[in-house]
């Protein structure tokens, strides 16, 4: 699981049955920092988040085990929305992180 | 997920039994910016995208997570025809447009 930052919506209206109801967002990767890492993606938004909010996700096969129906082709899957995060004496936070948005 | 475009289809007679009758899409990958990118994959269609249609497309063995591609030696499907999205609150792609 990595931390990432929302950036943005995406809509779409066909999809593979069973997503149906599932928002998809862009995320950001952040590394240890706080800052972008890497590119960015689109996730299925199993928990209520929105642009800005750094949560943690799940990228794989696993990430359709996070959805209300399992058998999706899905590869990332944003679990949860994230407070502050601790990692070598900093903390990231959802106003202190440097994120691209 | 990623974001790409449809750019073409491929043909192909000869190949593993198991994809026989699958649709198959070369799709351009696009950014955040709706910049294209210059990589592109082959994926397996489970939607029914045309050409030009921006989608959403799944890789790894997520990609056998259809009806389509269960059990079949697919690492990338299409799963979403994009209508629009925003970075930010900024509309960056608009379908209808």
């Amino acid at each position: 699981m990595y931390l990432a930052r929302v950036i943005g919506r995406v809509v779409a209206t066909t999809k593979y049955p069973g997503l149906e109801g599932v928002p998809l967002q862009w995320i950001q990767p952040l590394d240890e920092h706080g800052a972008a890492m890497g590119d960015a993606l689109v996730a299925c938004a199993v928990v209520s988040t929105g642009p800005g909010d750094l949560v943690h996700f799940v990228d794989g096969r696993e990430a359709a085990m996070a959805c209300p129906e399992t058998f999706v082709p899905v590869d990332a899957a944003i679990l949860g929305y994230v407070e502050q995060a601790y990692a070598n004496g900093v903390f990231i936070g959802r106003e202190s992180a440097g994120a691209t948005r | 997920m990623l974001i790409g475009k449809v750019v073409g289809s491929v043909v192909a007679t000869r190949k593993d039994e198991k994809l026989e009758n699958r649709k198959l899409l070369v799709v351009q990958v696009h950014d955040q910016q709706n910049k294209p990118k210059d990589q592109y994959v082959v994926a397996v269609d489970s939607v029914g995208a045309g050409n030009e249609d921006m989608v959403l497309y799944a890789t790894g063995s997520s990609a056998r997570q259809t009806t389509m591609t269960e059990n079949r030696p697919c690492d990338a499907v299409i799963m979403a025809i994009v209508d629009s999205w925003d970075l930010g609150g900024a509309n960056v792609y608009e379908k209808w447009s």
